[in-house]
């Protein structure tokens, strides 16, 4: 074990699977001589040369096409958006060959799409949007939000093992922010397995991502013990750990950094209602980012994104309910 | 100083994810003049190495970070002031993502989001009514009527904590417990359980008028009417005389009242005197669960205590009795009945009793026949202590006539767990404890 950034744990990760793999490679915009625009592909070029490490031209649909191709080939491409809120301009090659390709063909698709998203960084509203709801819609994506070093090197390998397209999304607000010890050794963090951030047996905190650490800091300061469930996968996502934590506490909050209305959490929330409905002690609460596009001022992004104080005031409210 | 003013030089945020950076070099040194805009230091960070241009011009008045050092963006680097040293206390370093009063910011913020802030409908009118999906699930299992549970949430609706509560409490008969006494098919059935709250609707005759049951009222007709059907119910009675308790209470009144302000009461003699016998006789402080006798090593002591309005009673339990003293028992027996007064108690206080003192002797009563808190294996009666003539045996074996304080206690037992024997015996020494209190004894 040794301590690492959120950042670091991915970039190992692909280090260790391209030595480990020869099929493995990666395309994105400036991932090789500059290191990509966050530097997680620092150094990668140089070890592993530059057909391996493809620097591609300013075009999210070329990337996604080229990863597509080289995938339906036998390569297990590990394609890079420069932020998530790129993707959109690939989405035709991903959502209408590389999802259905295995549906319609029966051939496997080894896609890593990494994808840095979130906010709280005053990056306006072309880089800093959660778009993994978007994505867990369609059928044939699979969708990791990892919160931990361990489990962004663990769901990095996972992901480049994994037969179909998975999109990793990586929190930029997490990458240097957060460290932790993480195995030098390789393992593999199963996709749709959930984590239990912390125990407790008040109520639940369903989440994923940077709101992991805003769930966290909230549960300190409310005088109740919150079990906080951590996806770590939204699609496919551990149903079964969510009914388990809400059948113990009967009261759940579900809190995502992405936009309310069609954000995963409404999924979640549905389930519960559906499943665990003779469980139940109150409303299930959603907190989630309002339905509009993320604001550049500093002041508006903190009344945008859920802060502590807000994910303190929902847990408050479910526990006087 | 001149003008008392000073600029802070501070880590730049250098791109999105950049959180530290390192000083490389120092352009310029303390004293130097400097230009706004004018190269003041070189910082290298994950991304990028770059130059960081003075915000102001002046002197480089003081230089906080020396080169080789790492430090958080938003870290005050240098100051540039009117002259070397001349910093005035500076302005806050403005930081990276600043923060805006609360308030200001939801100001801000209203016209631009959209979110609809609809809130679960609270149960405020009907809090007691309302009954949540896991209550009426928990309640359905238990054969219970949610509306008889004491609720502690919104609008006093009956949470899953309460109702969990209410249920461990033995407050309603355990669905266990009336399995054991049901009678084989063959027999008549007992009154059904909660019979008292699905009576026909009352009408009031001439003369008559009618009230509504409170819920404590439906608990208390619920629980003592399945108390009887649950157990069978047997009192033995003994006499005690409490002179030396009379005699060291007299003396220890005023010294636990003036440095403990408490009343060392009669009750926290006897209850005391109770623990200590419990301990010899682990089936009066035990209970029959299924097919199984429980015993425990605990003495979880529950107190009747009567509500001031008289209209109600409650049994809080003062948990480990058996960890106690004189002076703690005291202290606990006033605490909760106080607590049980001011309505303070919590659905903790009320559960969880192994063994229960009923205390009627307040109003002279000298004798009673208790009803069982469920599911326990017994209750003592305290009853009023009297003047009585009392046959003694002096010195010399003579007998005779003294004035002596008397009490009588009950025994109130489960006789499918408890024989009239044990309960003689349980009784005797719990007689003989009281009447050789000794003074060093506590």
């Amino acid at each position: 074990m040794s301590e690492k950034t959120y950042l670091q744990a991915i970039s190992d990760g692909l280090r260790e699977e391209m030595r480990r793999d020869h099929r493995v490679f990666i395309l994105g915009e400036d991932v090789g001589v500059y290191g990509g625009a966050f530097k997680v592909t620092l150094g990668l070029q140089e070890e592993f040369g530059p057909w391996r490490v493809l620097d591609m031209p300013l075009s999210e649909t070329a990337i996604m096409g080229g990863a597509t191709g080289a995938a339906m080939m036998g390569l297990r491409p590990v394609a890079e958006m420069q932020f998530a809120d790129f993707v959109s301009c690939a989405w035709d090659h991903l959502i209408t060959v590389a999802a259905k390709q295995r549906w319609r063909v029966g051939t496997p698709v080894p896609i890593v799409l990494r994808l840095p998203s979130g906010g709280g960084f005053s990056g306006g509203p072309f880089h800093s949007q959660n778009p993994e709801s978007s994505f867990a819609h369609i059928p044939g994506l699979k969708c990791v939000c990892p919160a931990t070093p361990e489990d962004a090197k663990g769901l990095i390998t996972a992901a480049i093992e994994d037969p179909n397209p998975v999109l990793f999304f990586e929190h930029k607000h997490l990458y240097r922010r957060i460290k932790g010890e993480v195995p030098d050794e390789r393992y593999v963090t199963p996709i749709g397995k959930a984590r239990i951030h912390a125990e407790g047996d008040d109520l639940t905190v369903v989440t994923w991502g940077a709101m992991v650490y805003t769930a966290g800091e909230a549960a300190k300061a409310v005088d109740a013990s919150v079990e906080i469930v951590d996806l770590r996968t939204i699609m496919p996502w551990d149903k079964e750990a969510v009914l388990d934590s809400v059948r113990k506490t009967s009261k759940v909050l579900v809190l995502h950094e992405d936009t309310r209305t069609g954000g995963f959490g409404g999924e979640i929330a549905a389930t519960i209602a559906e499943e665990a409905f003779e469980d139940l002690d109150a409303p299930v609460k959603r907190l989630a980012a309002p339905d509009c596009p993320v604001p550049f001022s500093p002041v508006l992004e903190k009344a945008y994104i859920p802060q502590v104080d807000d994910v303190v005031r929902a847990l408050k409210e479910l526990i006087e309910y | 100083m001149a003008t008392g003013t000073a600029v802070d030089v501070v880590m730049p945020q250098m791109g999105v994810s950049v959180s530290e950076g390192t000083v490389t070099k120092w352009n310029k040194q303390v004293g130097d003049s400097i230009e706004a805009d004018e190269t003041l230091l070189e910082i290298s960070t994950d991304k990028v190495d770059t130059e960081v241009p003075s915000p102001a011009s002046g002197i480089v008045s003081e230089i906080l970070v020396q080169e080789g050092e790492t430090v958080d963006v938003g870290t005050v680097l240098a100051r540039i002031g009117d002259e070397v040293g001349a910093a005035a206390p500076a302005a806050p370093a403005p930081e990276p993502a600043p923060e805006e009063p609360e308030s200001a910011a939801t100001e801000v913020a209203e016209p631009v989001v959209a979110e609809p802030t609809a809130q679960p409908a609270a149960p405020s009118e009907n809090g007691k009514s309302f009954v949540s999906p896991v209550v009426a699930r928990i309640a359905s299992e238990h054969g219970i009527d949610p509306s008889q549970v004491p609720g502690s949430g919104s609008g006093g609706r009956v949470t899953k904590k309460d109702i969990q509560a209410f249920i461990e409490s033995g407050e309603p008969a355990s669905t266990k417990a009336s399995e054991v006494v049901a009678p084989p098919p063959a027999a008549a059935a007992p009154p059904a359980a909660g019979q008292v709250t699905q009576a026909p609707e009352a009408t009031a005759q001439v003369g008559e008028a009618l009230e509504p049951m409170s819920a404590m009222r439906r608990g208390i007709a619920d629980h003592m009417r399945k108390s009887l059907d649950t157990s069978a119910h047997v009192t033995s009675a003994i006499e005690v005389d409490m002179s030396k308790v009379v005699a060291i209470r007299a003396k220890l009144k005023k010294e636990y009242e003036s440095a403990y302000g408490v009343n060392p009461t009669y009750l926290a003699f006897i209850a005391r005197a109770t623990v200590e016998t419990l301990r010899d006789y682990p089936w009066v402080n035990g209970e029959l669960r299924g097919d199984k006798i429980v015993t425990k090593s605990f003495v979880n002591l529950g107190f009747a205590v009567e509500l001031v309005d008289g209209k109600g009673l409650i049994v809080p339990v003062v948990k480990n009795a058996e960890t106690l003293n004189l002076l703690g028992m005291a202290k606990a027996i006033a605490d909760i009945a106080k607590r049980a007064r001011d309505k303070q108690l919590t659905p903790n206080d009320v559960s969880g009793g192994s063994f229960t003192i009923t205390n009627p002797g307040g109003y002279g009563t000298f004798h009673g026949t208790p009803v069982i808190s469920q599911p326990q294996a017994g209750i003592l009666g305290t009853y009023a202590i009297v003047k009585r003539p009392w046959v003694i045996t002096d010195d010399n074996g003579a007998d005779a006539i003294a004035i002596r304080s008397i009490m009588n206690l009950t025994l109130t037992y489960d006789h499918r767990l408890v024989d009239g024997a044990l309960a003689g015996r349980f009784l005797r020494d719990l007689r003989a404890r009281l009447q050789t209190w000794g003074e060093s004894d506590y």
